[in-house]
């Protein structure tokens, strides 16, 4: 089976989806559903001490079906991540952590020297760290030394819907990665998942593309049959691309020739 | 006594352990994660571990999402 293996994890789908920007919990739980996705990013927040009227997430998560990952979203520096992590860890009793460690509050691009500091600390403390960060190999590769047990290098700014805004950076990336490949950020529709797939990313998260479409249900199936083509389109060794035709028919027995 | 409680001030009777502090505020001691002076508790320190005059609580849950 074509399954996907992340540090001790194994998963059969390889679409990994947020639980941010749902217009209520119920689409966010049917768009899950159809999504086929066995993981979900969560962030970590205070508690409203003072409404305490307000439901949980974890009311909404089947957390016998989905593998929680909280996330260090809203960090600016290695510090504020690595204790947000650590946070993350005692409330879900995992050590698994997306690590984001924000450099603009505008681009949302990462800081990648303070994503290496909170990556090197965090994998210290025992964590499985997935650091989201740019399409820039040095950097991933790093990251890798770091002992991060993924990649994710964005596809291009987080919630933008732009799509791959650079292949050949992602395919340079995948030749030269020793850990799974995860495009996090920046997917729009379903060809953008496919394409990433196509390239040979070994998986996809997305929140934006999912939650904000206006059929958010419907987006998610789309989303998860375009990471299925797009693998399986990898798995099948396509064509190359010429300049000019090549007929696909004989050119010999041809009436009138 | 007067302790910080996620950034704001909040009051107190008197020290109290983490686990009776939650048991005030009504939060379910499994959904949550609790700093107490910097330091992030074990879960099963929440009885050992008593909240006192100045300490800064964080008290954190999930929520949905990532950057918006």
């Amino acid at each position: 089976m074509d399954a996907l293996t992340i540090a001790d994890r194994t998963f059969t789908s390889r679409l990994i989806v947020g639980t941010g920007k749902y217009s209520s919990p119920g689409v966010m739980v049917r768009a899950h559903e159809a999504s086929g996705a066995e993981m979900v990013t969560v962030a970590v927040r205070r508690v409203n001490i003072a409404d305490r009227t307000k439901e949980s997430l974890l009311d909404y998560i089947d957390t016998a079906k989905y593998v929680l990952l909280p996330n260090t979203a809203g960090c600016y520096t290695a510090d504020d991540a690595v204790r947000t992590a650590r946070l993350g860890r005692e409330a879900g009793l995992s050590n698994w952590v997306k690590l984001e460690v924000i450099g603009d509050e505008r681009t949302l691009f990462p800081d990648n020297e303070q994503l290496l500091e909170a990556t090197r600390t965090l994998v210290r403390e025992g964590f499985v760290v997935l650091p989201y960060t740019t399409d820039d190999p040095i950097v991933c590769r790093k990251l890798e030394d770091a002992g991060a047990a993924a990649i994710m290098p964005l596809g291009a700014p987080i919630g933008s819907g732009l799509g791959i805004q650079n292949v050949n950076n992602l395919r340079i990336i995948r030749e030269f990665a020793r850990v799974p490949l995860v495009v996090d950020a920046g997917v729009g529709t379903a060809s953008d998942a496919a394409l990433a797939m196509e390239i040979g990313a070994d998986a996809v998260l997305m929140n934006t593309a999912i939650a904000g479409a206006q059929d958010p249900v419907a987006m998610a199936e789309a989303m998860k049959l375009a990471v299925r083509a797009g693998r399986l389109a990898f798995l099948s060794g396509r064509i190359p691309r010429k300049m000019y035709a090549t007929a696909s028919s004989p050119v010999e027995g041809l009436v009138g020739r | 006594m007067r302790i910080t409680l996620n950034g704001d001030p909040f009051d107190l009777a008197g020290p109290l352990t983490v686990t009776a502090l939650l048991a005030q505020l009504q939060i379910d001691p499994r959904r949550v994660a609790v700093e107490h002076n910097r330091v992030v508790l074990k879960r099963g320190a929440f009885d050992a571990v008593l909240v006192g005059e100045g300490d800064e609580v964080e008290i954190v849950n999930f929520v949905g999402g990532g950057m918006n």
